[in-house]
């Protein structure tokens, strides 16, 4: 298959509004015959539920919480990126695209990403007419911050719980349309099989998470709103019941699975605190606006760190990047911790740990300002390490955060399954090889407000509504093939916890697939992996029965899909001889130890085809043209 | 050191549930309290028994999915902390711990600590939101909001619908979940046009969930992992009053 991004011809500027011209709209009384099953209900499928809903179609939202406001969207601390230029230091549509696409490594589509600069700033004209109490100037006008790769600031925050704030909006605007019967709101359902009927997805397989009963649910298009797959990991930042299953199943069913060795560190995290350890905590990118990384010159220093005197410390992201310093990009900030730590000068009990110190803007701006900006940040520290921040530096490393890897996509947001589109960080599209930070929020929305309601319309005046009833073959042998795994995983009936196998996993991924990866580290993950997958299809224990609430059943069926998802990322990382953005080959690196890109062999996007085993995965290339900006060496000297 | 944790199993909404008593021998000071229902999950599984169901997700204190009544107090002994935001260096070696679900007929039990909270869900369709469609917002900075409105709305909006003012009221009441959302929407202009309906609309369908009626007991407020305010209940009542003189227009 020829994978055609069908990008609108046009100067950049001009693509979204020549697409919005031309596309086929669907006469509004004709709306309401259609059902869109959406799938999630994070910023991405909340905003897409609620505004198709409101346009006049029926939507059917399903997520694996008891409630839609609880997807792991509610938990993004730091803000959300916007062009506004609200303080008129210079920003612009083209520089917040441009910032994009050089922080994503030159990875991404110049037209995708151009557009999600352009709605950025509906995005926050919508949210606060919902009532999203952004912060605000004394004057009563919107306040902005920087973030990491980027020198203007344009970011929208509330408080350090600016996702919260965002979900919320989206699901209030949900439950309006759940209160007016336009939204069937399915809660505790998990989507097991994506079910495709004459090619087209019509529907999906679920599995009642009270009753454990399998459920089939029919419609005209199928939008996946699942999130990433950080999980696979298994510590990392996302929620505990983040997972790929949904999107892993829709790859089974024929959507391509797009760069999946493409995967985020963030670098200020709360350390592993010991082997019990279920989550890591994320201390929001928005702290290196004031507070400075450093690590004692020596590795010897074991003095308690506010008595070792400035000429003992050495600020590595000040000294090596001058221009940008503490807010270099994610990936950037990742490696020169992890570098530093290699080099035996990390601190704290485990020496896997950078200092974060605030000291210095304490100083400057007091003790206020700096709660005022932070305050709660600083308390979830204080709260997990007993230790506090505005004493004592926080001690961070980097934990795996956000996947930019996901389900291919074109321009209108649809998979290589017709009528499967995919939102949010759940596919591939915006952020190439690297995502800067406050951009997550904003291309989930971007995608649910007012990318979704265009393009899903042009797929939906082609096709006739209502074509399938659920009583079709594809249903009946989606559901008895989603039950029979079910009880499979039921059957085994070993002696390891789906826990202690996804601990394992997550080490093997971790330690191959990580911050820095090289050929052999990969060809032995592959191996370590597909022997645990063996052992856990013989020696699993899921305890309980499938027909009732049993947690460990859930988390035994996204394991499952993390094993395979797993191969294919070290599979993935393995194709791609060069480094870039958060996937760095060490045998690919300047004399400085930058990432060295590869842009005529390397300049596409592996989607990759499933074909049973991950070893078969068939890959198909995405040749990324760059037609306004000339792709250069990332610097943030 | 070692926990007791004596915890509510249930099997299901009619099951009538009864206490088991769990040894955890290797807990940790630095784990959550939730680790530490991992960690006895783990024993029970591998001992051939079922693990107890508990919700969780972001494990951060924000999603508002966790929630237990733990020795007798929601959310457990520390204040404005979400159950899994818990640390075992509060308590001490051989320490027991009573662990059960929220008790209420509005959030009935679904399974051992699990409980259903949709009933939250509803009373915001009531009317928990600003009508505002996508697209056609006007400019985000074209109504400036004083900054201390906004910040005594945003103390109001971070309400994670965990359920804890629920479980701790003597009368089950929802009062300040739902005042939480009421004066939020009430401090800012753009919940301006929909005031009056909203509250008498999100006040109804609490009654008609089940949920009592505030006595101001504060017991909401003590164990609320935000810190909301019960001003947020002064505020619904003088919103409740306004709307009954002004009628529901
Ligand atoms: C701690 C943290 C902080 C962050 N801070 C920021 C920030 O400051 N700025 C920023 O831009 N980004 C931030 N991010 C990233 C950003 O939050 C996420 O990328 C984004 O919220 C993802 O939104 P989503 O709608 O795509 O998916 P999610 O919010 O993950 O929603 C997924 C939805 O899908 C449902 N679901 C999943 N699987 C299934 C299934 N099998 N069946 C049925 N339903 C399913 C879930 O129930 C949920 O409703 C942060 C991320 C983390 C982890
Ligand atoms: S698990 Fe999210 S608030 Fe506790």
């Amino acid at each position: 298959m020829i994978l055609d991004s069908k990008t609108p011809d046009g100067p950049l500027e001009d693509k979204w509004d020549i697409y919005k011209n031309s596309v086929k709209l669907v006469n509004p009384a004709n709306k309401r015959k259609f059902t869109v099953l959406v799938v999630g209900s994070g910023l991405a499928g909340g905003s897409a539920a609620a505004t198709l809903a409101e346009l006049g179609y029926n939507v059917k939202c399903f997520c694996i919480q008891d409630s839609p406001r609880r997807a792991h969207s509610i938990a993004a601390q730091g803000g959300i990126n916007a062009a506004k230029n609200y303080p008129n230091d210079g920003d612009t549509v083209w520089r917040l695209f441009y910032d994009t696409i050089k922080g994503g490594d030159y990875r991404s589509r110049e037209s995708n990403v151009y557009r999600l600069a352009q709605v950025s700033n509906n995005i926050i004209d919508q949210a606060v007419a919902q009532g999203v109490p952004f912060a605000r100037e004394y004057g009563g006008l919107l306040t902005n911050r920087s973030f990491g790769g980027a020198q203007v600031s344009r970011t929208f925050y509330a408080r350090g719980q600016t996702g919260q704030q965002l979900l919320l909006g989206a699901y209030q605007a949900m439950s309006r349309q759940i209160d007016a019967g336009k939204i069937e709101m399915l809660t505790r359902q998990e989507m097991l099989d994506l079910v495709v009927v004459n090619g087209h997805a019509k529907g999906i397989i679920t599995r009642n998470l009270v009753t454990g009963e399998i459920e089939r649910h029919h419609g005209d298009a199928v939008l996946l709103c699942t999130g990433g797959y950080g999980n696979v990991y298994y510590l990392s930042t996302n929620a505990k019941n983040s997972n790929v299953t949904a999107a892993w199943r829709c790859h089974k069913r024929g959507a391509y699975f797009a760069n999946p060795c493409y995967t985020q560190i963030h670098p200020t995290c709360i350390p592993v605190s010991g082997d019990y350890q279920s989550k890591l905590t994320l201390m929001s990118e928005s702290l290196r606006n004031d507070g400075r990384v450093w690590v004692p010159t020596d590795n010897t220093d074991a003095r308690s760190p506010e008595t070792i005197p400035e000429d003992a410390r050495d600020y590595y992201l000040e000294r090596r990047y001058p221009s940008f310093g503490n807010l270099v990009p994610r990936d950037v900030a990742s490696r020169a911790a992890k570098a530093v730590c290699d080099q035996g000068r990390g601190v704290g009990e485990t020496h896997r740990a950078v200092y974060l110190d605030f000291a210095d803007a304490i100083k400057r701006l007091g003790r206020d300002a700096i709660s005022e900006r932070y305050g709660n940040l600083f308390e979830m520290y204080e709260r997990i390490t007993g230790e506090n921040p505005y004493k004592v530096p926080m001690r961070i490393y980097p934990a795996v955060h956000y996947t930019m890897g996901g389900l291919w996509v074109d321009y209108e947001l649809q998979s290589t399954v017709p009528g499967l589109f995919v939102l949010g960080e759940a596919n591939f599209s915006d952020h190439g090889a690297n995502r800067l930070g406050a951009s997550a929020l904003m291309q989930g929305l971007a995608d649910g407000y007012f990318v979704i309601p265009y393009t899903l319309g042009g797929y939906l005046a082609g096709i006739d509504a209502g074509s399938v009833s659920g009583e079709e073959e594809e249903f009946a042998a989606a559901a008895s093939s989603a039950h029979a795994k079910t009880q499979e995983l039921l059957n085994i009936n070993g002696s390891r916890t789906v826990t202690e196998f996804h601990r394992e996993l997550g080490k093997i991924v971790w330690d191959g697939i990580g911050m820095a990866r090289n050929a052999d580290g990969l060809k032995s993950a592959i191996g370590s992996i597909q022997n645990l997958k063996q052992e856990f299809w013989q020696d699993l224990r899921v305890p309980g029965t499938a027909e009732t609430m049993n947690k460990n059943l859930e988390f035994a069926g996204r394991v499952a899909d993390f094993f395979e998802l797993g191969e294919l990322m070290a599979r993935d990382a393995l194709d791609r001889e060069e480094s870039c953005g958060g996937h760095f080959r060490e045998e690919y690196q300047t004399k400085e130890g930058e990432a060295l890109r590869k842009d005529d062999e390397y300049g596409y996007v592996a989607a990759w085809e499933y074909k049973g085993d991950p070893a078969d995965a068939v890959l198909h290339k995405e040749q990324i043209e760059f037609e306004n900006v000339q792709p250069s060496t990332r610097s943030y000297k | 050191m070692t926990i007791n944790v004596r915890v509510w199993r249930q099997d299901g909404p009619e099951d009538r549930g009864r206490f088991e008593n769990h040894v955890v021998t290797d807990a940790n000071p630095h784990m959550s309290f939730l680790e530490l229902l991992d960690v006895m999950n783990e024993q029970l599984i591998g001992e051939g028994k079922e693990p107890i169901e508990f919700d969780h997700d972001c494990r951060e204190g924000i999603c508002g999915s966790c929630g237990v009544v733990i020795n007798g107090t929601a959310h457990g002994p520390k204040q404005r902390t979400a159950s899994c935001q818990l640390h075992m260096r509060d308590y001490s070696d051989g320490d027991t711990i009573v662990v059960e679900p929220w008790r209420a007929s509005a959030l009935p039990v679904i399974k051992d600590l699990v409980v259903d909270r949709t009933a939250f869900d509803r009373i915001m369709g009531a009317g928990g939101y600003v009508s505002v469609a996508t697209g056609g917002a006007p400019d985000a900075n074209a109504l400036p909001v004083p900054k201390e409105d906004v910040d005594a709305a945003f103390d109001y909006a971070t309400c994670i619908g965990c359920g804890a003012c629920v479980a701790a009221c003597p009368n089950s009441s929802a009062s300040l979940f739902t005042g939480a959302k009421i004066a939020h929407l009430s401090l800012l202009p753009q919940g301006e046009a929909e005031r009056t309906r909203r509250v008498v609309a999100m006040v109804d369908q609490m009654a008609e969930e089940g949920f009592g009626d505030c006595s101001n007991h504060a017991e909401c407020e003590a164990v609320c992992p935000k810190g909301i305010s019960i001003s947020a209940i002064a505020r619904m009542r003088r919103e409740y009053v306004k709307a009954m003189v002004v009628g529901d227009s």
